[in-house]
């Protein structure tokens, strides 16, 4: 079995509780398979960039184009050049601070 | 200015020009129907929220306008749900403002706490938990903004009651943001779509609830007139085209005409506008359109190569790209493709009576109301066969008078949709279909409209069963019958009494045409029950699975 090609969505969206909810919403209402999610606030917390990982499939250009929709998704884009070890890599991302 | 959030409220839905709201007080919103008492909005005391939601959408699916609805937290949200979920399927806009418990109670699993802005994501185009009193000031023209633009759609805005209790100072009134009308629609695609359309052999309209509005429904009788294209359409744009023009397919899908069924594969052009192909007009997706060109134009882009891969597509209003192309159109006679149309309407003659039936066969009760009431009246029905033979049966030539839930095949929305309608055209005359299934879902309603003396005739048809599902046991379980048959039949007269409206029954009655044309002619609220055969049964029908041109007649 060819492993899928794997790719990223890079999300710019409003910080407030819910929206995260509508996103993971939007893929298990739809049935859009997801390998991985990192989020995190930018400049002054009022927006939040969210990377997600995703197997490349024929579903692609619905969920770019289901997630344009949401209210609070400022904007989309694909990354398909972007390194997607970090997902792989979680158990290293997460290190003590010395002392 | 300094004001309460609850004034605040009040204050925006009167600037939006709110006339009337359906809903039900309790603890999390008794804040707002306080702020609301001083205000000449009139409401609609709904006696299920259930109810309230779909009056929203009886007054949103008459107008094109965002109809509202209130309810408290709790149980009144989740009773909300059904007709939340029936007016995103449908694209209604409707904004329904929830209360919910006070904020710092939520999370404590307090009395009538439940995750409204949770529950209601997947249901809604879009909603809002308001956290400050100031929010409340860009929320609510936001909450409509989005519920009428684009694709319209509902919008929950759930409001914690300390935020509707707190004061605010603000210095002045927002703006409600006006719908775009500008086009996006380039001369380039423009002439595009029209050198298609022109050089198009056998070309056919497929038209969906996106040109079921006054604009959409002119343009398109004019480009189908001057190309001479035959239209079908989707129950969601039933008015929009009229049943009887020579160029009218009918309905398409599984209870639509045989020949709409048989000529849209037989087309080489097929124009689906404001379509989205869903299952019940298309069947087995796969087995349908499978020769012809697409050309997809909706003003979603998700819907675009959703179902069907389009050869040509555009993210649009119907209306606007209809505008555009019309001067770019030739006149076409196209005798070929109409000998052919005619031909196969010929071969599948479209369903009626019987010759030798009586009045209580479904399509002789229609055509007996068709021909005593108004022809501005307004249709709403609830689900299953009275529905599809309404559908058949009944001449709609304008946008906006049928209305029906065509997504979501809610039981119960007849009723207090009718309700809703009523509200919004005090001047129409509005019809219910409904069954003896379907009018229990949401009975309770006919108290709200004895409360305001509406103008509105209840039919039900009453066959003792859950027909439409009956029937699916009939034709594909080997009539193995199970639950689908009433053993207690209700009074409905008596109900309809009970709860202070007319009740006539046609069952006894010695001149039934008679009676029935009396009680279309009363103005207010009545209800009439008509015994339907429960042998009858709705045909033709695709079998659930089945390519579409394969129906059971």
């Amino acid at each position: 079995m060819n492993p899928k090609k794997l790719l990223i969505i890079e999300l710019h969206v409003n910080n407030h509780p819910g929206v995260m909810s509508h996103i993971t919403g939007l893929f298990s209402r739809r049935g859009y398979n997801m390998e991985g999610i990192l989020c995190g606030a930018i400049g002054e917390g009022e927006t939040s960039l969210i990377y997600l990982l995703i197997a490349e499939d024929e579903k692609l250009e619905q969920i770019i184009l289901q997630l344009s929709k949401l209210y609070d998704v400022l904007n989309v884009k694909l990354r398909p050049d972007y390194d997607h070890k970090v997902f792989f890599d979680i158990d290293k991302l997460l290190t003590q601070q010395p002392g | 200015m300094e004001m309460t959030g609850a004034e605040i409220i009040v204050r925006l839905l009167e600037q939006k020009g709110i006339k009337t709201v359906a809903g039900i007080p309790g603890a999390a919103n008794l804040h707002l129907y306080n702020a609301l008492k001083s205000s000449n909005i009139r409401h609609i005391l709904a006696r299920h929220e259930q109810g309230a939601g779909f009056m929203a959408q009886g007054m949103a699916r008459t107008t094109g306008k965002a109809g509202v609805c209130f309810s408290t937290s709790g149980p009144g949200a989740t009773n909300l749900l059904t007709a939340l979920a029936d007016a995103k399927l449908d694209s209604i806009p409707i904004v329904a403002i929830t209360g919910q418990v006070a904020s710092a109670a939520i999370g404590t699993d307090a009395f009538q706490e439940i995750d409204t802005y949770g529950l209601t994501i997947p249901i809604t185009k879009h909603n809002f938990l308001v956290r400050t009193v100031e929010e409340l000031l860009t929320v609510i023209p936001e909450a409509f903004h989005i519920a009428e633009s684009g694709r319209p759609g509902p919008v929950v805005i759930d409001i914690p009651k300390d935020i509707q209790q707190q004061t605010c100072k603000f210095e002045q009134w927002p703006e409600f943001k006006k719908i775009s009308n500008e086009s996006s629609v380039s001369e380039n695609q423009a002439a595009e779509i029209a050198a298609m359309i022109n050089s198009a052999q056998q070309p056919v309209i497929l038209a969906g609830g996106g040109v079921n509005n006054e604009d959409s429904a002119g343009f398109l009788l004019r480009l189908a007139e001057f190309n001479n294209i035959p239209v079908t359409y989707t129950m969601r744009a039933l008015g929009a085209f009229p049943p009887d023009h020579r160029l009218s397919l009918g309905m398409i899908g599984m209870h639509g005409t045989r020949y709409a069924n048989a000529l849209i594969e037989e087309a080489d052009l097929v124009i689906a506008l404001g379509a989205r192909f869903d299952d019940r007009a298309t069947g087995i997706s796969k087995n349908f359109c499978t020769k012809p060109k697409i050309i997809h134009i909706d003003i979603d882009a998700s819907e675009i190569n959703k179902i069907k891969k389009a050869t040509y597509s555009l993210t649009a209003r119907a209306e606007e790209v209809l505008k555009k192309i019309l001067p770019l159109i030739v006149s076409d006679g196209r005798e070929q493709w109409l000998k052919e149309i005619d031909r196969v309407k010929k071969s599948m003659p479209y369903v009626s009576a019987p010759e030798d039936s009586d009045l209580f066969h479904p399509f002789n009760i229609i055509s007996e109301v068709v021909h005593n009431v108004p022809n501005d009246t307004i249709i709403s029905t609830d689900v299953g066969q009275h529905q599809m033979w309404v559908v058949q049966a009944w001449p709609f030539r304008k946008p906006r008078t049928f209305i029906s839930s065509s997504g979501l095949g809610t039981m119960g929305f007849g009723v207090p949709a009718a309700i809703g309608a009523a509200l919004a055209n005090p001047d129409k005359k509005v019809v219910c279909f409904s069954g003896d299934g379907s009018i229990l879902m949401n009975i309770q309603e006919l108290v709200t409209m004895a409360e305001n003396n509406l103008n509105i005739t209840v039919l039900v048809f009453n066959n003792h069963s859950l027909g439409l599902v009956k029937q699916h046991q009939e034709l594909f379980f080997k009539k193995n019958f199970m639950a689908t048959q009433f053993e207690a039949k209700p009074d409905f007269c008596a109900l309809a009494k009970a709860f202070g409206i007319g009740g006539i029954d046609l069952t006894e009655a010695p001149e039934p045409a008679k009676t029935l044309i009396e009680a279309l002619a009363f103005e207010g609220p009545v209800l009439v029950n008509i015994p339907i055969d429960s042998s009858e049964i709705v045909l033709p029908m695709v079998k659930p699975g089945a390519p579409n041109k394969d129906m059971i007649f």
